[in-house]
């Protein structure tokens, strides 16, 4: 039976992990290579490296680092961050990384996933979309720029048509970064991933609030997503990827072990 | 020496990495004297049926294929390009085995198959050590149905060949690159199929 991936999400910047609460100061949590090292040997199903930086700085980020992260990891990881074009994301893909993933640049050009999608396909493109529930309008909305807090705004896109829009146009994959509960620890918004898992006929993967392990098991369980990100509570050891592992196997949620 | 083909394919780095994990260092090389005088070969492919094919034609290596007599390994894509035809772009295959591949059925669950799934294998070398029940990593949205050729099957919906092989062509569906230690027992074992 197909396993729920629990995915550490490394949020990288200046060659660095950071961390910060609702996309602000961001403190270091350590290099890249070890850290990844050390998730894969504690059972993290797959990793995604996000550089925070490059999209808001209107930059295409060094990534020497990829081709480290590839010899030494022997489970799937993704890049995202800055990948404007197909050069970009062959160097990535060439470098060793399984999945590339695309936000603002999708954003402002749709049809870069039509593009990655001919060259690489399906299977490779995954597209990011930061969530946000605006209370006024009671709509769930897409926000873009988010690796600086000056440079974030509204696209004026709803989310569930942005997510049938990017399968239609060939993403393989989608994650979900609800903004409302990044780095709070409060839980996945579950209804929120409900609601995309119902038009989203991709793997879905959730991102944004996990605090506890029972955040994890009510969002395989209630959202029925195909993974969970997250970052801060594994980075600080707030919980340990091998506990959280038995536990969800203990609540019968299927996870490699 | 083993040979990975060059198939121009995104995945040739990982491939390589994991041999040299396991200290058996891999050439990478689309050199048809290279290919057919290696120890081992390995054929390497993600993206599409069509485009691996326009990859292979170019580089030439289509009246190659054939002519491997040593153990070779199709990984994911590189697995189907050992069939006949492929669903995929109805695209006619080198068939070095009999086999088609056709688009997976999988009901209402998401599309591509992505992510860590069990294997049930066969008494076969590729898989000695592998229990059923052992986690390897899937990413496609094609597949090819159980038959005599299947050495591991695996359940998405429907079962599929995991894996297939006959005499020193074998193929696997997943990704041992990709598959943490399970993956890497299974490239072992391939490394000790005798040449």
């Amino acid at each position: 039976m197909l396993a729920k991936r629990i995915i550490p999400c490394l949020d990288v910047k200046d060659g660095q992990v950071v961390k910060g609460v609702q996309f602000r100061n961001h403190e270091i949590v350590g290099d890249i290579v070890p850290l990844a090292a050390r998730y894969a040997a504690e059972g993290a199903d797959e990793l995604v490296f996000y550089d925070i930086t490059a999209s808001a700085d209107g930059r295409t980020v060094e990534k020497s680092w990829v081709a480290r992260v590839a010899e030494q990891l022997d489970i799937p990881f993704c890049v995202a961050g800055g990948i404007k074009t197909i050069e970009d994301a062959q160097a990535i893909l060439a470098d060793g990384a399984d999945k590339i993933s695309v936000n603002s640049p999708a954003l402002a050009d749709p049809n870069l996933i039509n593009r990655l999608n001919d060259r690489f396909g399906r299977q490779c493109v995954v597209v990011g979309v930061d969530s946000w529930f605006d209370a006024d309008s009671g709509r769930y909305r897409v926000k873009q720029f988010t690796g600086s807090e000056a440079a974030t705004r509204d696209t004026g896109r709803e989310t569930l048509d942005w997510i049938q829009e990017v399968i239609r146009r060939g993403a393989g994959e989608i994650v979900l970064n609800v903004m409302n509960q990044d780095g709070v620890r409060q839980g996945y918004d579950i209804a929120q991933l409900s609601a995309v898992r119902d038009v989203c006929s991709v793997p879905l993967i959730a991102s944004g609030g996990a605090g506890a392990p029972e955040h994890f098991r009510d969002v395989f369980q209630q959202a029925r997503v195909d993974g969970a990100l997250a970052a801060s509570v594994f980075h600080k050891g707030i919980i340990p990827i091998p506990q959280l592992k038995a536990y969800l196997l203990q609540q019968d949620v299927v996870v490699r072990p | 020496m083993t040979v990975i083909i060059d198939t121009g394919c995104a995945n040739l780095a990982s491939v390589r990495f994991a041999f040299e994990r396991l200290g058996a260092p891999a050439h990478i090389s689309a050199d048809a004297d290279t290919i057919l005088s290696a120890e081992r070969v390995i054929l390497p492919g993600v993206g599409s049926a069509q485009a691996a094919m326009v990859q292979l034609e170019q580089r030439g290596l289509l009246p190659v294929l054939p002519r491997i007599e040593q153990p070779l390994l199709g990984i994911c894509l590189g697995m189907q390009l050992l069939g006949e035809r492929s669903d995929e772009g109805n695209t006619t295959l080198p068939g070095l085995l009999p086999f088609t591949t056709e688009r997976l059925k999988v009901g209402d669950q998401p599309l591509p198959h992505m992510g860590w799934n069990t294997l049930e294998p066969v008494d076969h070398p590729l898989f000695a050590g592998i229990r059923k029940g052992d986690y390897v990593y899937f990413v496609h949205s094609y597949g090819v149905a159980c038959s005599d050729l299947t050495l591991a099957r695996c359940d998405y919906g429907q079962p599929f060949s995991a894996s297939v092989g006959r005499g020193n062509i074998m193929g696997v569906q997943f990704h041992p690159e990709r598959s943490g230690a399970v993956g890497a027992r299974i490239l072992k074992n391939f490394l000790e199929i005798p040449a």
